[in-house]
């Protein structure tokens, strides 16, 4: 029998994040009734303590000034002094898991499983869905998890579960974090610039990816946005290059959009790309690979060269 | 600042169209286009940027075959100033907790200040840094994209966060950072640089030499165990237009027309 089962609550001073309820959801995948503990972090955490018991069995609060910023250096010895040694723990895959995760696997020495899109338990086994080559490829992975896991899931792919209903137990934690110290301090949060143009008032995006192959040709693609009365956004790689500002980067790490017609050039899909298209827009993808992953989640795909396909478009519309 | 450069040979998922082999064993590896990680090149020019304010020097090391001696050489053109292989039978198959564990054997042998690895790579883990810094017991900050040298003892560093904001931290030195793309701009090489360092001795370590028990490392010793690769069964998926260019782009048209993507 695997230990009990824990999910680390993401939250912005004291507001759940999506990932909260998408745990719950996750969790589920353990037998069926199995008591799920949520664990919260921070300072002031009382009104959300209460909230996540209407979702999780248990909730242990840890309730200290020092952790009223998740520093996953800091958070990670408080989970080490907390946790049972067969601990599962469920955690979300981002810049905050990311940075805790893996470290505290080999702390607690249990097995790590990293950005989980699926997953199922058989027995003392969890056999997991992950991807590889940027979403080109699956996997199955396996591993053991009697003595505990860490497990990463990413954000997104399980449902959030609402039904709440659950009355559990808020569990004060507070005084058993120990020591604190480490050799990593949080200073501040610098906050992403503005840049010329806001790409999240647009309703129709023109987004370019690596696929663009050059800087000179993004110019085809503000043609196309110029005659179709659209914005150009893009993907992580043209802003890495510095192509554009990051305020026209489209993602979890850049601007979260809501347009209502979003067309991909040569964009592969990523979750990260992904993860910032928000409200349903229509998309249209234009990539030459017909495997690129972004035709999984796009309406209407064209395998096509980019740099050709573009200009064309263009002057068919210009002379509408 | 004496800094260990952890990188990776790896398909370039731009330049390939990624297939699975019938049996499911691996991917499909003839006529794929190598190169080295893309993170890890950003980690690599961070660390030449830095040596050549402060001094000291810069390492490159990797897991791998022989082939990923190729990788090494291009990260030395670079400016990267030593490359160490770490190869040996024993280590196919490894999982994360193994390669850093290697990786860690080899670091004990030097005299590093700072290690950096690309915040992820083709398998998107992410996880050899946060764990390599666990298994030192030295600080880590992972997703750095801004690092200053404020001493001999000290760091600050950025870290990107959601929304592309920074989160801002003092980090002890030694330490492990894992660098995100985007931190500075990878200097070109071009092939007379490659030439240049063609014939450098490139030292290849194995398990023996490191200390590694060849059973905890491997297929063998891995706690997460590879099953298999496959393609998932496709949903529904895009519809995807067909005809020529003309039709396409008339087609096109008119759906953007109905979906407001037209003013
Ligand atoms: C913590 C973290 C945060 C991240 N945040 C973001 C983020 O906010 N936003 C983001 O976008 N990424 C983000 N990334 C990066 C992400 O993982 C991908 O690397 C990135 O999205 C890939 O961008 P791309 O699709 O443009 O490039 P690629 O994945 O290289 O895809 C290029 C595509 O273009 C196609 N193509 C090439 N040439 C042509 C042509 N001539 N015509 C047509 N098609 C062509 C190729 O077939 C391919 O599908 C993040 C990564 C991490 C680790």
């Amino acid at each position: 029998m695997a230990g009990q089962i824990f999910a680390y609550i993401k939250h912005n001073e004291g507001v759940a994040e999506d990932s909260a309820l998408e745990l719950v959801a996750a969790a589920k995948k353990f037998a069926a009734g199995a008591a799920v503990t949520a664990i919260v972090t921070g300072s002031n955490v009382d009104a959300l303590c209460n909230d996540m018991a209407a979702s999780y069995q248990e909730v242990w609060k840890i309730d200290n000034d020092a952790l009223s910023y998740p520093n996953a250096e800091v958070l990670r010895k408080v989970l080490l002094n907390i946790l049972p040694n067969d601990a599962v723990i469920l955690i979300p895959h981002d810049t905050f898991g990311m940075d805790l995760a893996p470290g505290l696997s080999i702390k607690i020495d249990s097995p790590f499983v990293s950005d989980i899109v699926d997953y199922e338990v058989e027995g003392d086994t969890l056999k997991a869905i992950r991807q590889e080559y940027s979403g080109q490829a699956h996997t199955h992975v396996e591993c053991d998890i009697s003595n505990g896991l860490v497990a990463n899931i990413r954000p997104g792919v399980f449902q959030p579960d609402e039904s709440k209903g659950v009355s559990g137990q808020v569990i004060d934690k507070s005084a058993d974090t120990g020591d604190l110290t480490t050799g990593r301090h949080f200073l501040e949060i610098v906050e992403a610039e503005a840049g010329d143009v806001d790409i999240t008032k647009s309703d129709v995006l023109v987004s370019i990816g690596r696929g663009i192959e050059d800087e000179e040709n993004i110019e085809i693609a503000q043609e196309l946005a110029d005659a179709m009365g659209a914005v150009v956004s893009c993907s992580r790689p043209i802003v890495d290059a510095k192509w554009l500002e990051k305020s026209r980067q489209v993602g979890t790490s850049g601007q979260t959009v809501k347009p209502k017609v979003y067309l991909a050039m040569g964009i592969s899909g990523s979750f990260q790309h992904l993860g910032g298209i928000k409200g349903n827009p229509f998309i249209v993808a234009v990539n030459k690979n017909p495997k690129a992953p972004i035709f999984q989640v796009a309406e209407v795909g064209v395998q096509a060269d980019i740099l050709e396909f573009m200009p064309e478009l263009t002057e068919k519309i210009k002379g509408l | 600042m004496e800094i260990l450069v952890c990188v990776k040979r790896v398909p370039d998922t731009a330049e390939n169209e990624i297939e699975v082999r019938k049996d499911g064993t691996d991917i499909v590896r003839d006529d794929l286009v190598y190169s080295v990680n893309e993170w890890d090149n950003y980690a690599v020019e961070e660390a030449i940027q830095i040596v050549e304010k402060v001094g000291g020097s810069v390492t490159v090391v990797t897991v791998g075959d022989e082939d990923s001696e190729e990788v090494l050489r291009r990260e030395m053109a670079m400016g990267a100033d030593n490359g160490v292989l770490l190869s040996d039978p024993a280590f196919v198959g490894s999982d994360g907790k193994a390669i850093a564990g290697i990786l860690k054997a080899e670091i004990e042998k030097g005299n590093y200040n700072l290690i950096f690895t690309g915040a992820q790579a083709d398998d998107g883990a992410g996880q050899v840094g946060g764990m390599l810094a666990a298994m030192m017991d030295v600080p880590y900050a992972s997703l750095v994209n801004h690092i200053e040298v404020l001493d001999d003892k000290k760091l600050k560093v950025g870290r990107e966060i959601e929304g592309g904001n920074q989160e801002m931290h003092e980090i002890d030195l030694p330490c492990v950072l894992s660098i995100q793309t985007g931190i500075n701009e990878p200097r070109y090489v071009g092939i007379r640089g490659i030439r240049k360092v063609a014939s450098v001795e490139i030292p290849v370590h194995g398990a023996s030499d490191i200390g590694i028990a060849a059973d905890a490392v491997g297929a063998g010793g891995a706690k997460v165990k590879l099953v298999d690769y496959f393609m998932p069964e496709l949903g529904e998926g895009a519809e995807m237009l067909e005809g020529s260019t003309e039709e396409i782009v008339d087609k096109l048209i008119e759906l953007l027309k109905a979906k407001g993507g037209l003013k």
